[in-house]
């Protein structure tokens, strides 16, 4: 599949975590979790099923409050910049945001134009880099979940956030589309990105990888 | 509004609305729910025009609100269930801004076609002719709040599995007093006499819930999505 990324180095900026706790239905899921992310690095969130994955990405993105403990942004609390924070960060959840009665272009077209507003002709190359060329009129409805999901990561080749929290993204790609996304992320790297995931796909990236054991 | 959160806003609307557009058969839901409940009445009471005119107000502003109670339970749960309610509490530009484009969108599916509607039940109901003025400025008036005050029910039940009952009892005591003065003015309209005081009330519910609505909205389902 063609590269279509843009390669302009991105804003060094830096994650930290510290003392974070996590509980779920009086259950700690983890506690006292510290770590800062350099740009240029990936962090790999391993765990078994129900270890607190998701919610630890939730809690990275904002969506969910920690227990305890705080996330920071170049140095600044991410709930007291919710909106600077939230314009630098690409997060894809469990469900992909896709809606089924709209065409994978007037999905890309909805959530790119609430952010950094590309042209057409740059939608239709994201989509055609995902593998969705000749897809773009149809109703989501019609797609492969894997397509479906393709839409979502169509919007990685768009963004310039510096930050990517990506939780499974590897699911229900298949072979190429895999490849595809390894050299997303790699190329987010080299420009200075920083990424957080879930996976149980083993990553090919030519550069060492942070793991965190929850 | 910057021109980029005026951009955002027109964007979260025009999807809704094109989102609607593909749905038809549910957006029509509250206009058919409108129409065929105020239409059962002159077969439940019996034709006399007398009769039907007294209770016309009441049956009309009763009809509507119910029929938009009827179309709040899916203004969060399709975001919230394919994930796109994240999305949008991730934007760079406050929800509430987002939200109330939301809002809008709702009142314009489900509100705006109540209104339209009603001058024509009016005439089957056999409402005075003077009474028509007041009923359609009174919902142009409160139709927006039923939909603003509404859309704060929705927040909060939209991470429950069954919220829709919750969601009415929640939601009903807080539309008591749109339903009091927008009856209350097709009432003395009809009498006769000024109805001017019950707009203004109905004019202030909205200026309040359009300022605060979206706030309340915003913070529900941050806590929601918790």
């Amino acid at each position: 599949m063609p590269q279509t990324r843009i390669s302009s180095p991105l804003p060094a900026r830096e994650l930290a975590v510290d003392g974070l706790a996590c509980e779920r239905d009086e259950r700690v899921l983890f506690s006292g979790l510290s770590l800062s992310l350099k740009p240029g690095e990936l962090l790999l969130v391993e765990g078994q099923n129900g270890a607190g994955k998701t919610s630890l990405l939730r809690i990275l993105c904002g969506l969910a409050e920690p227990v305890e403990g705080e996330v920071s942004w170049n140095g600044r609390a991410i709930h007291s910049q919710r909106e600077d924070y939230a314009a630098e960060l690409f997060y894809l959840g469990h469900l992909p945001g896709v809606k089924l009665d709209l065409s994978p272009e007037e999905n890309l077209g909805f959530v790119r134009s609430l952010r950094n507003r590309p042209s057409r002709e740059q939608i239709l190359a994201a989509l055609k880099a995902v593998g969705l060329y000749g897809y773009e009129d149809q109703p989501a409805r019609t797609l492969s979940a894997g397509q479906r999901r393709r839409v979502a990561l169509a919007g990685l080749c768009l963004s310039d956030a510096p930050l990517w929290i990506l939780d499974e993204p590897f699911t229900a790609l298949d072979k190429a589309g895999v490849a595809w996304l390894q050299d997303c992320l790699s190329s987010h790297l080299e420009r200075g990105g920083l990424i957080v995931m879930t996976t149980h796909q083993a990553l090919e990236l030519g550069r060492q990888v942070r793991s965190l054991a929850l | 509004m910057s021109a980029g959160l005026m951009h955002a806003f027109v964007a979260v609307l025009r999807r809704d609305l094109l989102l609607a557009l593909r749905r038809r058969g549910d957006s029509l839901n509250p206009l058919l729910f409108f129409v065929l409940a105020v239409t059962l009445f002159p077969l439940g009471i019996g034709p006399e025009p007398q009769r039907l005119a007294e209770v016309a107000p009441g049956v009309l502003w009763v009809a509507a609100l119910l029929a938009t109670l009827l179309s709040l339970d899916s203004l969060f749960r399709a975001d919230h269930e394919d994930g796109a309610l994240e999305q949008l509490m991730l934007m760079p530009q406050p929800l509430s801004v987002l939200v109330l484009a939301k809002i809008l969108a709702h009142w314009l599916v489900s509100g705006l076609p109540l209104l339209l509607m009603s001058p024509l039940l009016g005439v089957v109901l056999h409402l005075p002719e003077a009474s028509f003025g007041a009923l359609f400025l009174g919902l142009a008036l409160g139709t927006p709040v039923l939909s603003l005050v509404g859309a704060i029910g929705a927040a909060l039940t939209v991470g429950l599995r069954r919220g829709g009952m919750l969601l009415s009892l929640l939601v009903l005591p807080l539309y008591v007093p749109v339903l009091i003065f927008g009856a209350g003015a097709v009432a003395q309209a009809g009498m006769g006499l000024s109805y001017a005081g019950q707009l203004a009330m109905l004019g202030a519910l909205l200026a309040l819930s359009l300022s605060l609505a979206p706030l309340a909205c915003a913070a529900a389902l941050r806590v929601t999505e918790n």
